[in-house]
Parts: structure tokens; sequence; C-alpha cells
């Protein structure tokens, strides 16, 4: 047991330094607001459209973003995004307009697409759903 | 505030265990009203098309199939159980995107991607568990002596639950007794009550006889001693030194206390002995080989008058579409999928399976050669939390004493999920030792493989559980329950058990109900 004191007590420098650290891999909960539309799609979007954004196919398939003639008319991301769609859930919440229009343009300009019309955060704005009622009664 | 500015606060703020246990929290915890139902009357005549054999489709296939139907299951993986799953050595499994993972974990051992433990109020599947012989052990939900643990709280260094618990407790005892003493309590409890709540405020947080929270016997009886008690000239046990509740309160750890308090985790809890999947495969057992097709993927599901006509391939063979017919159709595909499939229904309840988000949740299983949170730390199953993004680590309650073990390295839902099925399965393990060796230094030398299971890659599924919400439910969920002609559909997604066996259990012995009385009518309503 002294040893495994030891061993904590010799971690908590390093250990402390460590959480300084930024992880690529996870965006820190005070770094999230600030999250880039390419962080964004490695930390999210990819989970299910996949790194090369090209979907997969199961017992039911994730649509391929990549070369997906319905990114030509950028509402359409937009929508899905601020209001998700059939298992999708709805991203609106957890990010702010500017990071829905950077997502959206991110997409629209890789992985093959190159829409050089980019979204601002006030043309994400009006996509947003109004607050839903509170549920506090529940 | 609304229920989801809420969950997205606590789950940017405090991590996936939370996120979950706030969810508990919102009115998703019911108690389960299984009684176990009488066979259904009369004799059922015709056959029945049962799609998916998780463990909603298997109840309906057992139980419609002993009520005298023909019973034909379609399962899209190899295997039955669905989300009722256990990886061992051997097993293979790929993910969409095309990662591949084959198990590398010694005989004996076992990883829980899906469910893992089973409240004592899960009638519905202990009942099963019972009828089928399902051999079941005690799950170690709350663990005293694991820790919880904050990047940012006492400089990182994990406190154990006991030590996290008594501190709090004691200091809001004692400012409770401190204010009953000034009398600030007096327009709030008479006179008398006073005095028992002093003598409540004593005994429930451990302070002196003056109503202190300090080193001492008492306090150190609630959050252990710095020398435990021992043998011979050298047994004197030396009292700890509680943290004060100022450091308790911004420490932020008294947050994880919380979840086993609550009715879905308390105990006891249970798990089968040598994996979950056990239930799937004694249904399987009971059923029969022959009544479930396996590696058919459904493409559509149509009806008239006269009965159901499933189209479906064999993903072995694909591209060549088979027809199933039947008279009735329990529908157990999870939404996530089924919204996808062409399906004849009425506009209501289409719109209702489009119309439920599914939430993302991840799981990885570590194996180790040595049990060191057993013989180093005296950590005997149980849960650590933390808001590193692995959100928690749960020891084994199985094979306590024995040489190697697979813990459950990390448990995820909401953002760190998405983060986490973001990532090819071999870095989400590196992660998951990576952050765990900051609660465990030991991790490193004796880590030897691992599996990791993120839901929303799972081709079976494409999520792990319907994220319901009050206002969703409102507007949907009777469209999901009710049967449509002849289809009606199963599922956790069909209950307001969400994610648990029970509720897709639960949803199931509903809907065979429902068909079965159409059934006995005349297929009229």
């Amino acid at each position: 047991m002294k040893t495994i004191i030891l061993a904590i007590a010799l971690l908590a420098t390093p250990g402390l330094a460590l959480a300084q650290k930024t992880d690529a891999d996870f965006i820190d909960a005070k770094e999230a607001p600030h999250a880039t539309g390419q962080q964004i799609f490695t930390h999210i979007c990819q989970g299910c459209h996949m790194a090369d954004a090209k979907g997969a196919v199961g017992a039911g398939h994730y649509p391929a973003l990549a070369g997906n003639p319905k990114l030509a008319s950028a509402a359409y991301p937009v929508v899905m995004v601020m209001n998700g769609r059939g298992a999708m859930p709805a991203f609106g919440p957890l990010l702010s307009d500017a990071q829905v229009a950077d997502v959206v343009n991110y997409v629209r300009s890789h992985f093959g697409n190159a829409y050089t019309d980019t979204l601002k955060p006030d043309d994400v704005k009006p996509f947003r759903p109004p607050a839903a009622p509170t549920d506090e009664d529940n | 505030m609304t229920r989801r500015d809420l969950l997205r606060m606590i789950g940017i703020a405090g991590g996936g265990a939370l996120m979950y246990q706030a969810m508990t929290n919102l009115g998703f915890a019911a108690e389960s009203p299984y009684r176990r139902p009488p066979p259904l009357q009369g004799t059922g005549r015709g056959n029945v098309l049962v799609l998916g054999a998780g463990l909603a489709g298997l109840v309906a296939a057992y139980e419609l199939g002993k009520a005298g139907y023909t019973v034909q299951v379609l399962e899209y993986n190899a295997r039955p159980g669905g989300r009722n799953w256990t990886l061992r050595g051997g097993d293979v499994y790929t993910e969409l995107g095309g990662h591949q993972q084959v198990c590398r974990f010694d005989e004996g051992q076992y990883f829980n991607p899906g469910p893992w433990r089973i409240p004592y109020h899960h009638h519905g599947v202990l009942d099963y568990c019972r009828r089928f012989g399902v051999p079941l052990e005690p799950f170690v939900q709350v663990n005293h002596n694991a820790y919880i643990h904050g990047k940012d709280a006492f400089g990182g260094k994990p406190q154990r639950l006991r030590e996290v618990q008594a501190d709090f407790h004691g200091g809001v005892a004692e400012l409770l007794a401190k204010a009953a003493g000034k009398g600030r309590l007096d327009d709030l409890v008479s006179r008398e009550d006073r005095e028992i709540l002093l003598e409540a405020m004593r005994d429930f947080g451990g302070l002196d006889r003056k109503y202190r929270y300090a080193a001492g016997r008492e306090s150190s009886e609630h959050r252990g001693y710095a020398k435990d008690a021992g043998g011979g000239p050298d047994g004197k046990p030396a009292f700890s030194a509680p943290v004060g509740l100022s450091d308790m309160l911004n420490g932020r750890l008294w947050k994880a206390l919380g979840m086993s308090e609550l009715y879905e985790y308390q105990t006891t809890l249970m798990q089968p002995v040598g994996g979950m999947d056990a239930i799937g495969k004694a249904f399987v057992r009971e059923i029969g080989g022959n009544v479930i097709r396996y590696n058919a993927k459904v493409t559509g599901i149509a009806q008239d008058g006269h009965g159901v006509t499933v189209t479906y391939e064999d993903t072995t063979t694909p591209g060549a579409p088979r027809q199933a017919k039947a008279d009735w159709c329990v529908c157990t595909i999870p939404l996530s999928i089924l919204s996808q499939i062409p399906i004849q229904v009425s506009a209501a309840k289409a719109a209702a399976i489009s119309a439920v988000p599914y939430m993302a949740s991840s799981k990885i299983g570590l194996q180790f050669k040595r049990r060191f949170w057993e013989e180093d730390e005296a950590i005997y199953g149980g849960i650590t939390s933390t808001d590193l993004p692995i959100g928690m680590i749960s020891y084994p309650s199985h094979g306590i004493g024995t040489k190697k073990g697979v813990l459950l390295g990390s448990y995820t839902f909401f953002t760190e999920a998405y983060e986490f099925t973001s990532l090819d399965p071999a870095s989400r393990i590196r992660k998951a030792v990576e952050y765990g060796a900051r609660i465990h230094p030991q991790y490193t030398a004796a880590f030897e493989n691992g599996m990791a299971v993120a839901w929303h890659r799972s081709p079976f599924t494409l999520g792990c559980f319907g994220w319901w919400t009050d206002a969703l439910r409102e507007k949907h969920y009777a469209d999901i329950c009710s049967m449509d002609g002849r289809i009606v559909l199963a599922g956790e997604h069909a209950s307001y058990l969400p994610a648990w066996q029970e509720g897709a259990i639960l949803s199931s012995l509903s809907a065979i109900d429902a068909l079965h009385q159409r059934a006995r009518a005349g297929g009229h309503a």
C-alpha cells in the first residue's frame, strides 16, 4: 500500500501538468465554445458520417456527406445540424450559431465538396428553433 | 430552463455519468409495473413474423409460440440478443466504418458492451431469469472504497467515496446543527423537534458531542481511519482528518454521490453469471434454434387486410431480396433503423418512427494481468466516477481474488460519447488506458488488451437507445405503441424505461397482448 501512496504522490505533479495540457482527442468543456468547424466535425460528426465523410451501411445507413448533392443548398445541412432528423440528434442546443455555420462551411468545402458560398452566424440564426417550453413541472 | 438545457449544462460540466444521472432524475426512472402476466388467453392461430432477436423479439417469439402461433424471427446479426450482448476471447466485432476488433480476453473473462446490471425492481428481467434458470449474482454498484475523481479537485488526486460522502454529510450536518444551536431554525422547527434534529445530525454526520465535525472517533467511524485498528502493541487506530465543508463544496465531488441514491441504482442490483448474454441464450434455448433466421436485413415491411409481407436479404448473399409472409408482425427494429425502412403504417406512426433521436453511448472493456484494484487498493467491485472523458471505471463484481480481470474502463454518454465514437477503436482503448492511469498508475504496467464499443457505430442499432423527451412523448409515444393493422412495434423505444432491458420486455408483453386480442377478434380492431 505504501508504494501505491508513493506512486500516487509521484504522479500528482506530472498529473497536474497533464491536466493543463489539452488533449486533441477531447475538447475540454471550457474550450467547447471555441471549437472550430473542423474540430466539431472530427469530434462529433465523424462518429457517424465517418472520417472520410462517406457514411456507412449496416442494418440502416448513415448518409455520405462527401459528394452529397443535398449540400448544394446550405440551408439543408444547417437544418439537419440544428434540428436533427430521424435518429440524428439536434446539435443546435450544443453549438452556437457561429459553430453551426462553421461546421457546415467545413463540410461544404471538404471531402470533395467545393461550395464557395460561406455562411455567417447571422445566416444560421433564423434556423434556430425557439427555445422549448420549460418542463420543470414534470 | 428546459430539460435539454439542463442536460447540456450537466453533460458539458459534469461528465457523461452525471448526464445519465440527470436524465434519470428528470423523470425517466419509474418502477416496472411488471406482474408475471397470465399466459395469453385462448389459443392463438396463424403465424407471426418477429423482426429482431433482441430481448423484445425473443419475448414475443417465446410467448406467442407458447400461445399457439407459428413464429418466425428475422435477425440482422449472426447471433441472438441484440444489445443483450457479451464479448469474450475470440469474438470478432466489426463496427460501421469497417474497423474490426478481435477480442483477446483470456478464457473466462468477458465484457458486456450493452446492459450490464439489473435493478431488483426490474421484475420482468428477473422473472425470465428465474423461469429459465439463468443464475444471477450481485452486481456491486456502490463501493465506499472506490474513488470519486475530479481532474481539478484536490490536485487531481482521487478521493475515496467514503471520505467524500462522510465529509459532505458531516459538513452539512455541522452547519445545520450550528444554525439550530443559534436559534436560527426556531421559526422552522419546534423546540422538541430541534432537539431530535440535533441528535439526528450527530448520527447522520458523525459529529462529536459538541456537534463539531472534526478529527475523532465519530468522524473516523464514517470516513475511515488514518491508521486502521490492529492487534498487538501498535493496534491503536489513528483518526483521520476531515476535509472542511468549503473545500468539499468547491471540489464538486459531491456531484458523483447522488447517482447511487437513485432508485435505479439502489442495491441490490444483479448480473447473470458469466455474462449478460446468458439471458438471450436462454430464450433461444426455450424457443428452439430453428425459429430464428440470422443474417437477415429487413428492407421493407408491407401489409394489407390479409397479412404482412417483409422483404429482406441475407447479408451473406446480398442483392437477392427475399420475402417472408405472415398474418401478423411484431417489429422490434430500433427506430434509428426502422425510420429508414419503407413500412406501410399510418402517417402518424411513420412520423413517430422518424421523430426519436438516438442517444450516444460508448463503453470500453480493458483486461489487466493483475487485479491491482483489489490487491493494492482494496476495491472489490463498484464504480469510480471521474470528470475525465472516460466518465467512470467499474471493477468486476465477479472473479474477486482471481488473477486477471476485465474492468469497464470507460462508460460515456452524450458529448464524451460523441468524441469516443469519433475515434477508431484502437485510439479509444489507448485513451481509456491513458486517462485511467491518472486514477490508477498501475494501468501502464498491467494493461493487456481491450474492446471498445461505441453504440452509434453498431451496425445493428445505429445508436444506443431512443432519446425521448417529455415533449416528444406527448406528441409521438402513443403512435409508437399503437397496433397499426397487423403490425405492432416493441423494444425499449416503446417503453418508459429507455435503454433498460426491462423496457424491452414490458413493451413486448404489451405489444403481443394487443396483437393477440386483435387476432382473437378475427383480425379486426
